[in-house]
């Protein structure tokens, strides 16, 4: 969308829903511009984008900034629960709020599959407008491109956010410190099995309902009562067992947690049962885990459980302490039993096994 | 959640786990069959509420870690076809041929998809009838009834494009080639509930004579195991050895007779060559000669090249030797070290059910606990 602004689109007919992304689309001439103006600019308007610069050039502002980017390459574009396009804000407003960061803008890349449905296009940017909107956020500058059929999978988008973080405000993996609490924001998993038995065409009982939500309300919440958060992770990708593998190798830390204390939903149990996957490693998009000094754990609970996206927070662990050994194993699983096992990185993504 | 919370209540574990230790006088050696139940005992770490004196080894449940190597290369050669549109179920993906894995193969271009039930590579044939469909049909005899629903499905349909890779085995004579091997150390068998669902016990009863080995068919939860492991050491105090069914919320003497008449139906028994383990007499499953025109290897004949020598797996892999249960996956000169799921050397670090996987995940030896 960083196009010249005194280049005025000429095509008469307005794009209609049943129409195709072609090749053209992404051409740079009257059907790009069409593009832009009739899905774009319509659905995300706002003084910044408008201007239709090179760049957009935003005000100063007051404090440090915190930067990120992530791709989304969600299928079902659809699923329960959101879409790509929410998941496209939510995940980068996320991964900003972890870092304590009030998110103010958001760039848009699209990389679209010729032959996709307008229709479908105008859905996922409504959404994620209507997401952007909802969290406070404006997108700032954008840009599309078009494959040729078969060279994409219908819409990836990439976003980048850029966030303020408040003077006072120190998060990160080098503020952990052994006895610090570890807290989980909610139940874990229902994005991942969500997608997955939408894109497979698997039916389980219950409701499978993705947790994609923006979490920075809350974090602001947090910071706003000063609870001293040590460290923030959204469990994304890899899930709860991959984060703490994460934080715990850059201590390096021993972490253990109570198998019985963290909260997961029938449906996803009977999900995971079934495929034999370990809801520990499945995917989330609005769920985060905490690390803070015990004597706040009272008050952040309180906080949490205030808001509908972390209303089942709860402590599920602490940070004991250096590794006294270079092999120790870094985050422990307490069974219900006793019993201990090793909770680490997995080699790829979980498979779902034969029998 | 019902039928799952009861078997893992952690207070009838507790009461298990010391039942076990007042009726344990003497030193025993049990192998439990399955992979599920391998995984279920590391994961829970169920062996370490067990007295010192009983050693749980794991046995050779796991279908992937058995299938020949050969099979997989077969597989990956024909996933390689153009025209192939090749189903299996996820967990074969990783697991290394000679020179690649399924994944690899994908990720080259070759079209290569996970299903989670024989019938959908079924969906797939119809749905792409220029396409050739194949499927990777491998478990025990409990995958074997919709597998065998699906070829008759695909017969019905009279479908053209659709071929099978059969690496289907039998868990009867695995137990009774261990048993019968010099080596053995197996005093006594958790048998593999899911297998017994389907085939019943009653052929398991000849074995447990021959051999004077207690046989106890058993579920897949903390409390089914370790009930498992009370009635098989009662058994052995006693000096007893008969076969007894305690997962019979499931398994009924004479299994599910319907899915024992599809098997039978589909396929017939044929000599099975396992991982590890060696060739095995009447331990697989090969297609009735009615059904030969789904047979992917008569089909793609001219497409495979002959790899009947078995390639030798890595000389490091100890994996025969963990899938007979004479060693610990842990005891493995290159366990954890040159051979982890990133890089393994043999399928059982590749499975969710491999012995090795099951260790390295939730237990590494290089790395100690708390």
């Amino acid at each position: 969308m960083s196009q010249n602004p005194s280049f005025q689109p000429q095509c008469p007919l307005p794009l209609a829903s049943d129409e195709t992304i072609r090749l053209a689309h992404g051409g740079g001439g009257r059907l790009m511009q069409q593009l832009i103006h009739e899905i774009f600019l319509e659905a995300f308007s706002n003084s910044y984008l408008n201007a239709l610069q090179d760049s957009a050039v935003l005000p100063a502002q007051d404090g440090r900034l915190a930067m990120t980017t992530d791709s989304y390459v969600v299928q079902p574009l659809f699923f329960p629960g959101g879409d790509i396009g929410s998941l496209a804000v939510h995940g980068t407003i996320n991964d900003l709020a972890m870092m304590g960061a009030s998110p103010r803008y958001l760039s848009a890349g699209f990389i679209l599959e010729e032959g996709l449905s307008i229709d479908m296009l105008k859905q996922v940017v409504s959404s994620m407008a209507k997401t952007a909107q909802d969290c406070g956020v404006h997108i700032v500058c954008g840009d599309t491109k078009v494959v040729d059929r078969g060279k994409g999978d219908q819409i990836f988008i990439n976003t980048t956010g850029l966030g303020v973080i408040p003077q006072s405000v120190d998060i990160g993996p080098h503020r952990l410190t052994p006895g610090d609490r570890i807290i989980v924001s909610g139940d874990l998993g229902a994005h991942g099995m969500a997608v997955l038995s939408q894109r497979e065409g698997l039916e389980f009982s219950g409701n499978l309902i993705s947790d994609s939500a923006p979490l920075h309300g809350v974090i602001a919440d947090l910071l706003n009562h000063h609870v001293p958060i040590h460290c923030l992770r959204d469990l994304t990708r890899g899930g709860l067992a991959s984060a703490l593998s994460e934080l715990a190798t850059a201590g390096p830390f021993t972490m253990t947690i109570e198998e019985s204390r963290i909260p997961i939903s029938e449906p996803v149990r009977g999900a995971c049962e079934i495929l034999g996957l370990d809801p520990l490693y499945v995917a989330n998009e609005g769920r985060f885990v905490m690390f803070l000094p015990p004597e706040d754990v009272d008050e952040a609970l309180s906080i949490l459980h205030q808001h509908a996206v972390s209303k089942e927070a709860v402590a599920i662990g602490e940070i004991g302490g250096t590794p006294s050994t270079p092999t120790q194993a870094l985050v422990t699983l307490q069974t219900r039993y006793g019993t201990h096992r090793i909770l680490d990185l997995l080699s790829g993504e979980q498979l779902p096994r034969i029998c | 959640m019902k039928y799952l919370d009861e078997f893992r209540d952690s207070n009838t574990v507790q009461k298990l786990s010391v039942a076990i230790g007042q009726i344990t006088r003497h030193p025993w050696t049990i192998m439990e069959v399955c992979g599920g139940q391998t995984h279920s005992i590391v994961r829970y770490g169920l062996d370490r509420l067990l007295p010192p004196g009983i050693t749980l080894i794991h046995g050779p449940g796991c279908p992937v870690c058995v299938t020949p190597i050969e099979l997989i290369d077969t597989a990956c050669e024909l996933a390689k076809l153009p025209d192939v549109i090749f189903c299996s179920f996820g967990d074969m993906l990783r697991v290394p041929g000679t020179h690649e894995d399924l994944l690899k193969v994908k990720a080259q271009g070759g079209d290569v998809r996970i299903i989670y039930s024989p019938l959908d590579a079924v969906a797939i044939a119809r749905a792409n009838p220029s396409r050739q469909i194949v499927i990777f049909a491998v478990g025990f005899e409990t995958t074997a009834p919709a597998q065998a629903m699906a070829i008759l499905q695909a017969q019905q349909l009279k479908l053209q494009n659709f071929f099978v890779l059969v690496a289907h085995v039998l868990v009867p004579p695995a137990m009774e080639a261990l048993l019968s091997s010099p080596e053995n150390r197996v005093q006594g068998f958790l048998a593999a509930g899911h297998v017994c669902t389907i085939m019943g016990y009653d052929m398991y009863e000849p074995i447990s004579q021959k051999y004077q080995v207690p046989i106890v068919v058993t579920g897949f939860e903390p409390v089914d195991i370790l009930e498992g492991v009370k009635m098989v050491v009662q058994q052995l105090e006693d000096g007893r050895s008969i076969v007894e069914n305690q997962y019979a919320r499931s398994v009924h003497r004479s299994g599910n007779v319907e899915a024992q008449k599809v098997i039978d139906e589909v396929f017939e028994p044929s000599s099975r060559h396992w991982r590890g383990i060696g060739t095995i007499p009447n331990s697989g499953l090969a297609l009735q000669p009615a059904f030969s025109q789904f047979d992917a290897l008569q089909h793609f004949h001219d497409c495979i090249s002959q790899t009947a020598v078995t390639p030798s797996p890595s000389s490091e892999c100890e994996s025969g030797r963990i899938l007979q249960g004479l060693m610990k996956p842990s005891d493995c000169a290159a366990f954890g070290t040159r051979c982890t799921p990133d890089h393994p050397l043999g399928a059982p670090m590749v499975s969710s059910e491999g012995a090795c996987a099951a260790y390295f995940r939730y237990r590494p030896s290089k790395v100690t606990g708390p």
